[in-house]
């Protein structure tokens, strides 16, 4: 059967729940952003989904802008990992509790 | 349009098979590369939604340039310490519990509302794309900018060598 917007909403649904699970259960940094990596790809393939089938421009040109937002956080996420690194020589996300009071 | 009945489940299959990869997987290498494999799946998935433009800056930004990058720091983190760092995930069967309700939630709603069975409309829209992005969305065009030169100069910051 030909795939409507309902089968691309449940699909983009599935990468949403699998990549928070990732950002739960992983325990390095770096996992925790693939994690968000996928949960921004869910609602990027949502946006052009609902693009086409409304015929709405703005779900194209919301993708282009959240690819490009995304690029940047992927930037200065990993070079925030890396200068954590360099002074606690470990990116755990359990061992990096800092701000704890 | 039996073209895209043809390829979107393999694709589908292809892309959650990936994307379980990502969060599955033992060793983080291998995560990284499930991950460029989810990422030009969403490629593929762009381009059955007569999405041209973005197949192209999908391949290019993401499967192209976040990957490298996030090789690149997978290489400094577990080359400097000299050790393979340890991957194994923590509370799964709570994480588990909550995405899944996370994804009933969200499916639930999409398969009981009945208003989303528009007709698609198959054309490439390219060129009102860029006629958009110098039009009505100029400002935020302008703003992306900004943040992206904001975001350079965070990264530099951040990754600097200490003086």
């Amino acid at each position: 059967m030909t795939p409507g917007l309902r089968a691309y909403l449940i699909l983009a649904a599935l990468v949403f729940a699998i990549g928070f699970f990732g950002v739960l259960t992983r325990r390095n940094a770096i996992g925790i952003l693939l994690g968000i990596e996928l949960m921004l790809n869910a609602v990027n393939i949502n946006l052009v989904a609902f693009a086409r089938f409304q015929a709405d421009l703005a779900g194209l040109i919301f993708t282009l802008f959240v690819i490009a937002i995304t690029v940047a956080e992927v930037g200065v996420g990993l070079a925030i990992v890396i200068a954590i690194f360099r002074v606690r020589r470990t990116v755990d996300a359990d061992h990096l509790n800092l701000l704890r009071g | 349009m039996t073209l895209e009945t043809v390829v979107f489940w393999p694709v589908a299959l292809a892309l959650l098979a990936a994307s379980l990869g990502v969060v599955l997987t033992p060793n983080l290498f291998h995560a990284v590369l499930c991950l460029a494999g989810a990422l030009v799946a969403t490629a593929v998935v762009f381009l059955l939604l007569d999405a041209a433009f973005l197949f192209a800056v999908q391949l290019l930004l993401y499967a192209g340039g976040v990957v490298t990058v996030l090789v690149f720091a997978i290489m400094l983190t577990e080359r400097l310490i000299g050790e393979r760092i340890a991957q194994t995930n923590r509370h799964v069967l709570n994480g588990a519990v909550v995405a899944v309700a996370l994804f009933v939630g969200v499916a639930g709603f999409v398969v009981r509302n009945g208003s989303l069975s528009g007709v698609p409309a198959p054309a490439d829209r390219t060129i009102d794309i860029a006629r958009a992005i110098v039009g009505p969305f100029a400002a935020t065009f302008e703003l992306l900018g900004v943040l992206m030169l904001a975001a350079l100069l965070g990264a530099i910051y951040f990754a600097r060598a200490e003086d």
